[in-house]
């Protein structure tokens, strides 16, 4: 059994809802974004999400973009990354690690060359944003004789009959964008992720997360009640951020983490 | 007429159902877009055979934009370069002065039978933004214009017009602050207003179906400059040229010529600084396949992926990828790809000014600097065609300032 269908199994037998973070690998930099990984787990973090950055990353707002830009002044690498997560894997088998990113670095790389890396390093999914699964198959294929889930998202404007097609091609989870626009994006609709996550589970038993838009503990409960877990990027990006910029410990901007993890375990009991 | 049915490839028939020209194209974008593209691609697939969507289309270039453009024997160039007789399809007397005009009209009567009342564009050297602004303007719709920071100061004469037309320009700060900044930036205002906004693209790049669509509006560049030419000089042209930034100019030339086995074609790049400085923004001729802005093509790119900055002296050309169609133009060899460096552009942007007393446009002037280099390995009885796409006129602060000239 794949390390993020365990434990998606464990989180429902449980009642908790996953809490799934996102932070672009690299930012501030490669040294710090391990120690980072390891203690946003020690806060609550069910699985991680590393973004992979990108020179054009077309889905994300400013405060990611950002990153995006800081890593790669260090020369931030898909093949660095791979190296992290063969590092991270040393000392935590557990947690699920997930790829999310651009298409792109992952053509250069290889399909099958990136597939079998990734496999080996002990990465469990991966998410390209713009490759919807009209283009997938080739990936998917790669991913699969690897072992790597493929996910994919899901957004309010899809159609039913995309939804479907999605459900078969998924694997591990689903991430379900929250609204129309880019990571960051103002005030999320719980009612109109309420109305999509209806749609969606009507098609799959596979688990769903939410994201683009979860600010904090608040907006975070708000849409968990509907779905079985949540991901925090942009806040939590900004968080890095700004600890970077005043100078104090990066590890810090973990307590969003934290917070948002006590206020889910109340929901859930 | 033998050798039409053994032709192997019907190059009308791409692409195929999926966007794709071989391995290349496509559509790589976010899951939000995706229900867009359907709706723009069924909205397409309606009108392109539309009878009276294709009269007002046909109508707007014949009364609005000035079609057809002539086609123009170039006689005392071609005399003085000493070679093939040179033919310049004159799309800059085109009103807003490219060729650009021809695919704004045509998307924003889209924009129109779909209902959507707002329009976003991209843009590098401003002509596209302009073009936008002029057909937005005209039917009454809003429109906003994405561009890269650095070249809102390189094409100020630009920016002022699409303001004067009512259009609302916004510089990017993020990434190069260039072209491709810009398209990434219409990208997410596109996410983000989908339901009521219409993203013009001007090239022949994007995700399935613009590379389609822009190719069949500036088709029209091809189709007049075929029967013009068989009506001036009795035959079809032995070669085309036409510079290549995202591909429109170039592949509106060629794709009516493209079933005509013995029309050689060839697209210039901008050579920069020179291909083998890497300061260049060529990647046909020294590219490597990748994915950006939603199709797969030959991109300028580094060994992780990342793609990497370009120069060129003209905004239009600078532009890190290409159409797909070009891409696998150049694998199965039916057109060639070649460039030219910013200092043998500017030299033909004189010549022709001083030889034939018309002012190209930078980006055009690498298609005429080619011309010539090529019209003088054929002999006279040869005849090329070159897409002349644009007007100098938006060049010129660029130029002078080249010349240590300072307009105020
Ligand atoms: C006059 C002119 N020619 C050519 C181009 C390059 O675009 P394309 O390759 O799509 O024709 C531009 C772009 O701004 C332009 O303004």
């Amino acid at each position: 059994m794949s390390r993020l269908t365990a434990k998606f199994d464990a989180l429902r037998a449980a009642k908790r809802k996953a809490l799934v973070p996102y932070i672009v690998a690299g930012d501030p930099d490669m040294e710090r974004t391990l120690p980072l990984m390891h203690k946003l787990v020690e806060q609550g973090a069910d699985i991680l999400e590393l973004g992979v950055p990108f020179s054009d990353p077309m889905a994300e707002g400013p405060t990611i973009q950002l990153a995006h830009e800081r890593a790669l002044v260090h020369a931030v690498s898909l093949s660095g990354i791979l190296e992290l997560v063969t590092e991270f894997r040393r000392h935590d088998q557990d947690t699920p690690v997930v790829l999310m990113g651009y298409a792109n670095p992952v053509e250069r790389m290889g399909y099958d060359g990136f597939a079998e890396r990734a496999g080996r390093a002990g990465v469990d999914g991966v998410l390209i944003v713009d490759m919807p699964p009209e283009e997938a198959e080739p990936l998917n294929e790669a991913l699969a004789r690897h072992e790597l889930d493929n996910i994919f998202l899901l957004a309010p404007t899809t159609t039913d009959e995309r939804i479907a097609k999605v459900a078969g091609l998924a694997g591990g989870y689903i991430y379900c964008v929250s609204l129309k626009g880019v990571t960051g994006a103002g005030n999320i609709d719980v009612d109109q992720v309420q109305k999509l996550m209806q749609r969606i589970q009507a098609h799959t038993d596979l688990p769903v997360t939410v994201g683009f838009g979860i600010k904090n503990a608040e907006t975070a409960t708000r849409v968990a009640v509907c779905c079985d877990g949540v991901v925090v990027g942009s806040a939590l990006v900004e968080a890095v951020a700004s600890a970077e910029k005043n100078g104090t410990d990066v590890l810090e901007a973990t307590t969003l983490i934290r917070d948002i993890r006590h206020a889910l375990d109340a929901i859930s009991r | 007429m033998a050798k039409a049915v053994d032709k192997a490839i019907d190059y009308a028939s791409f692409p195929d159902k999926r966007g794709h020209f071989g391995p290349y194209g496509g559509r790589f974008v976010s899951e939000t877009l995706m229900c867009a593209l359907d709706e723009l691609e069924a909205a397409y697939q309606r009108l392109k055979n539309d009878k009276d969507f294709q009269a007002e289309f046909d109508q707007d270039l014949a009364q609005y934009v000035g079609r057809p453009s002539p086609l123009y024997l170039a006689e005392r160039w071609s005399r003085e370069t000493g070679g093939a007789q040179i033919y310049l399809k004159r799309e800059d007397l085109n009103h807003t002065g490219a060729h650009k005009v021809n695919n704004t009209i045509g998307q924003a009567l889209l924009a129109k039978h779909m209902g959507k009342k707002r329009i976003i564009a991209e843009t590098g050297a401003g002509q596209h933004g302009v073009a936008s602004a002029t057909v937005a303007a005209r039917l009454g719709m809003s429109c906003h214009v994405f561009m890269g920071e650095e070249d809102v100061h390189r094409q100020a004469l630009n920016v002022y017009r699409m303001k004067l037309l009512g259009a609302e320009v916004i510089p990017v700060k993020s990434g190069s602050r260039t072209l491709k900044d810009a398209m990434n930036e219409a990208m997410r205002d596109w996410v983000t207003n989908v339901d009521d906004t219409f993203y013009i693209i001007g090239t022949v790049a994007g995700p399935h179906p613009y590379p389609q669509l822009v190719r069949d509006f500036q088709s029209i560049i091809g189709r007049e400059a075929r029967a013009q030419c068989l009506e001036q000089t009795g035959r079809l042209p032995d070669a085309l040229v036409a510079c290549v930034g995202g591909g429109s100019n170039a592949i509106g030339l060629f794709h009516p010529f493209l079933n005509d086995e013995s029309v050689a074609m060839y697209g210039v790049e901008a050579g920069g600084y020179g291909v083998e400085t890497g300061q260049h923004a060529a990647p046909l001729s020294a590219g490597t396949p990748g994915v950006l802005h939603g199709n797969r093509t030959y991109l300028m790119q580094d060994d992780n992926g990342q793609i990497i900055h370009t120069h060129s002296v003209s905004a239009g050309l600078d532009y890190p990828g290409v159409g797909p169609e070009h891409a696998w133009l150049k694998d199965i060899g039916r057109a060639e790809y070649v460039s030219v460096n910013d200092d043998e552009a500017l030299t033909a942007f004189r010549e022709l000014t001083l030889v034939e007393g018309i002012m190209p446009a930078l980006e055009s002037s690498h298609a005429l600097a080619y011309a010539k280099k090529l019209a003088r390995s054929l002999d006279k009885d040869k005849t090329i065609i070159i897409n002349l796409s644009g007007r100098g006129d938006k060049d010129i602060h660029t130029v002078a300032q080249i010349d240590g000239i300072q307009l105020t």
